[in-house]
């Protein structure tokens, strides 16, 4: 990519002789742009290669230089028994990796789902005019501010089965009958992850929101108003569409970050198989159980799927994300 | 008519109102009640109170005392300034030559640029751990710095350029014309009006160093090693059974009260910098 | 202190021609105003001069030699630009400054004296402390100007410097472009300006464009006398020079005869009659619009105040000296 990208520096039509200056410009760019590419390439692109080559080796943590190619092997395998049934093996007939592909698509759906409903609402009510709008802003920055291995600690500590406040809450409006396990029991694992993921990352969500909000001028309202349209009606028909490409954008800068969730199911519910993403399985596999190989794999696997959705959003969605050309 | 218009007017301002502090109430609680529970001690812990009902400084005096949560703190501050530092002057050049100079491709490498920036992390774990210990950094600070870059990089340019396309144009070419280099142009000219977005980016990368936990977690194995996400993260009593939340709450709001508060300083400019790029036009 | 000459000088951005083949020449210490309709390319040929822009193709020569690759700073020109352009986090003194401080061996004493004589001569010597924005907009143009003149440029070029200006602060900025012009007198000024006013009051010399190409050039009085196309009839002169078409040229032997409203004459045996459509009173002159048959109404121009009823039939008579005779294609019969 950075070669391509980097030889026809400078305007381009014109011909042969070019002034000093334009040179003296794509020189500095070009200066200029060469140490960001190479680390990039150091940090993202060989090591990006370099996974994708694992994922086709029989590699382990002790021994990355002698692993051997062995191919599709640790994405598909299979061996015929002697009794003629056939014996599938590899990441893609391992029924616990498509446990963690399941809760990570059923995670990333409903969390960026309530985040958007939830960060709409927010944000409509940060573009309303009225006192006290700065500290509400302060106040939703508060839970984006706070690290997510912090929130996750805090929030288990509320969701904790014997002490904890939401139990006691909960009883107390009546809500709840008896203290729920949230965190470790598998009915309730998921839904606890999403609560603090929600609470995280719905500040996000209506910033990001808002910012599209604020760029809808305010007359366009005051027509409605004068023409007689309901509210709601003026949501649908004027808010919606006119936000609807930022909320694109900030749709899809979410669901990329939802469907890589490590921190906090690794640290809100560890072991749960009910939660277990494809972040934090590969992760485990990679560095805890030593299934390098394998690790690499379904690391690899994620990386495909969530590219293959970007292009299919971007494309089917028609996002625009720059801002402008100059 | 007018009475029963009137108290349609009346619900719908009370409803907002509760809306609004619901809102409030829900983004703030956690954090009030984690402040709570860190100034509790002994037994008072497993009561469970809405108010403040005792002030005991124990815990804070207990995380500082015991173990490397100190040490684990430095490297924090240390591994999330050397990032910024390092991602800042990276970019700003970078961000030049993408904002400033027309070429081929530029469109594309802006693209690949936020691409990488919003790649799972995971899909690279098993490459850069190789690299690392190629470098011989596994389980030092250096590790990390190296690894950040995969994030704060890619960020840090995407949104400085932004903010550079925006800066009059007539500015650089009456710069041009006293005779200013690219490099003139940049440090004397554009460095100083940048600042607030140099703040504002370099704030956003070092809280999302601060608060990185895969990496660290992978790549940083000793007690003295590692940074404060994965150091509250392994925070664990002496059984299973005994997790020390007072302890972990403690810790938490140390490292929580000093971003929240820089948070709310650069409240309007953090905001700003979160939508540039994303939304625009 | 440079002559420069454009030898059939072409610019275009991708597929659009913006300069289409300009040959033109700027004697030393010449006043030369490009002017036209936006989108003529006057200020992208100012900034092809400047070296911001490079040539597609043709040669531009500063004192014979060719100066096409050459930057900016190499060519030794100065350039004020529309916004001002000031650098907002630098005082007046470090904006002035910058250029020779960038330009190495200058003293700071010789630095010092060059900003100040450039700040003397605009009157801003008690504002050299300031920041730009506490500064009012004439005032930042003055800064910009002297930012130019510090660096004692061969070339001063101007980019539509009163367009941000309000109209008395432009009139007072443009007579004090004027005077700095007689005191620099070896220094050559090129000025872009779509305003006909501007360009008719600085000018040496008047060079009008019109689609990238160079319509006419000449001295204000040159193209307000003898305009070489209608185009250039109609676009020097306020009012606008008036056209007549059909029978009325006709009987000048014309396609289309151009008279100015200065030069219509009303009296009872005018050869032409007209219907009043409205009359504005400057002042000094006033205006009374005729309907006479084309497209756009005839302007008389007349000494004074003058009181015609709207509706009422005036004749009147052009002076037989001030008649341009156009042929179909636009180019004077003379």
């Amino acid at each position: 990519m950075a070669t391509d990208a980097l030889a026809p520096l400078a305007t381009a039509n014109a011909p042969k002789a070019k002034s000093e200056l334009m040179l003296q410009r794509a020189r500095a760019a070009r200066l200029f742009l060469i140490p960001m590419l190479v680390a990039l390439a150091i940090v993202a692109g060989w090591p990006l290669l370099r996974s994708i080559y694992f994922s086709f080796t029989d590699a382990t943590l002790n021994n990355l230089y002698g692993a051997e190619w062995i191919g599709f092997g640790n994405y598909l395998r299979w061996q015929v028994l002697e009794s003629g049934t056939v014996r599938y093996r590899g990441v893609l007939a391992d029924p616990d990796w498509w446990n963690a592909v399941w809760n990570t698509v059923r995670f990333a759906f409903w969390s960026v789902f309530w985040e958007t409903i939830l960060g709409m609402i927010v944000a409509l009510v940060l573009n309303a005019e009225f006192k006290g709008r700065g500290i509400v802003r302060a106040a939703i920055l508060i839970p984006w501010a706070i690290p997510t291995i912090v929130s996750a600690r805090m929030w288990s500590w509320m969701l904790n089965d014997q002490f904890g406040i939401i139990n006691d809450l909960g009883m107390k409006l009546g809500l709840l009958a008896a203290p729920v396990a949230w965190t470790a029991s598998a009915d309730t694992a998921m839904t606890a992850v999403l609560i603090v993921d929600i609470w995280k990352t719905t500040p996000f969500m209506a910033l990001l929101i808002l910012a599209g909000l604020q760029m809808i001028p305010r007359d366009i309202y005051e027509a409605a108003e004068i023409d007689g349209v309901h509210p709601v009606k003026q949501f649908f028909r004027i808010t919606l569409p006119l936000v609807r490409p930022a909320l694109m954008v900030a749709i899809i800068f979410r669901v990329l970050d939802a469907l890589r969730i490590f921190d906090l199911i690794y640290v809100l519910t560890p072991n749960s198989s009910a939660t277990k993403t494809m972040s934090v399985l590969a992760q485990e596999n990679l560095f805890q159980f030593n299934n390098f190989a394998e690790g690499s794999t379904q690391s690899t696997l994620l990386f495909l799927m969530i590219a293959i959705f970007t292009v299919l959003y971007i494309w089917i969605g028609k996002v625009n994300f720059d801002g402008g050309d100059r | 008519m007018g009475a029963t218009f009137d108290l349609w007017k009346t619900t719908k301002t009370v409803l907002f109102y509760a809306l609004v502090v619901v809102i409030v109430v829900v983004s703030v609680f956690p954090f009030y009640y984690a402040i709570l529970t860190s100034l509790k001690s002994g037994t008072d812990l497993f009561r469970v109170t809405y108010w403040p009902t005792s002030f005991s400084l124990d815990n804070f005096r207990q995380v500082f005392t015991q173990g490397e949560f100190p040490r684990n703190l430095l490297n924090s501050v240390f591994v999330a300034s050397v990032t910024v530092i390092l991602a800042l002057f990276l970019a700003i050049t970078a961000s030049f030559a993408l904002s400033r100079v027309r070429f081929r491709g530029r469109s594309l490498l802006l693209m690949t640029i936020l691409a990488v920036s919003m790649f799972p992390q995971i899909a690279v774990l098993a490459g850069l751990f190789e690299v690392i210990r190629f470098l011989g950094i596994y389980n030092t600070p250096w590790a990390l710095i190296f690894a950040y870059t995969i994030f704060t990089l890619p960020f840090t340019v995407w949104v400085l350029t932004t903010f550079m396309r925006d800066l009059p144009i007539e500015i650089e070419e009456a710069a041009i014309v006293d005779g200013a280099t690219p490099w003139v142009i940049i440090t004397k000219v554009f460095m100083p009006l940048m600042w607030p977005a140099l703040v504002t980016t370099g704030l956003l990368a070092f809280i999302a160093a601060w608060n990185e936990f895969l990496f660290a977690l992978t790549f940083t194995v000793s007690n003295q090693t590692r940074t404060v996400p994965v150091a509250i993260a392994l925070l664990s009593g002496g059984s299973q059974y005994e997790i020390p939340w007072g302890i972990i709450m403690a810790a938490s709001v140390i490292v929580t009260v000093p971003l929240v508060a820089l948070v709310l300083i650069f409240q309007r400019k953090i905001v700003s910098g979160l939508t540039a790029g994303g939304v625009k036009g | 202190m440079a002559s420069i000459e454009l030898r059939n000088i072409k610019k275009s951005f991708g597929a659009v021609n913006v300069i289409k083949g300009v040959d033109l020449e700027v004697k030393k210490g010449e006043f030369m105003v490009f002017v036209g309709p936006s989108g003529c390319g006057k200020s992208t040929l100012l900034r092809l001069i400047s070296g911001l822009e490079d040539i597609t193709s043709g040669e531009m020569l500063f004192d014979g030699k060719v100066v096409n690759s050459l930057t900016p700073s190499k060519r030794g020109i100065a350039m004020v630009f529309q916004s001002y352009a000031l650098y907002p986090h630098m005082t007046v003194y470090e904006n002035m400054a910058f250029g020779l401080k960038l330009d190495k061996g200058h003293s700071k004493d010789e630095i010092r004296r060059r900003v100040e004589r450039a700040a003397d001569m605009l009157q801003i010597r008690q504002y050299l402390d300031r920041l730009p924005k506490q500064l009012s907009g004439g005032q930042r143009q003055r800064v910009a100007i002297g930012r130019a003149i510090t660096r004692d440029p061969k070339v001063f070029l101007f980019d539509e410097p009163l367009s941000n200006l309000d109209a008395a602060l432009r009139v007072a900025t443009r007579i004090e472009i004027a005077k700095l012009h007689e005191e620099m007198n070896d220094v050559t000024m090129i000025y872009v300006t779509h305003d006909q006013v501007e360009a008719m009051t600085l000018a040496d010399r008047i060079c009008v464009l019109r689609d990238g190409l160079v319509e006419q050039v000449g001295t204000p009085m040159e193209l307000y006398e003898r305009p070489d196309s209608i185009f250039v009839a109609g676009f020097i002169g306020s009012p606008k020079m008036n056209f007549l078409t059909k029978d009325k040229a006709a009987a000048h032997n014309c396609a289309t005869l151009g008279i100015r409203g200065e030069h219509l004459t009303v009296s009872p045996d005018g050869i032409w009659e007209g219907t009043v459509i409205h009359t504005e009173n400057l002042g000094a002159d006033s205006y009374v619009y005729l309907d006479m048959g084309e497209e756009e109404p005839v302007v008389v121009r007349l000494d004074g105040a003058s009181s015609y009823q709207s509706g009422s039939t005036v004749r009147v008579s052009p002076q037989a000296e001030n008649i341009h005779r156009f042929d179909e294609a636009g180019k004077p019969i003379r």
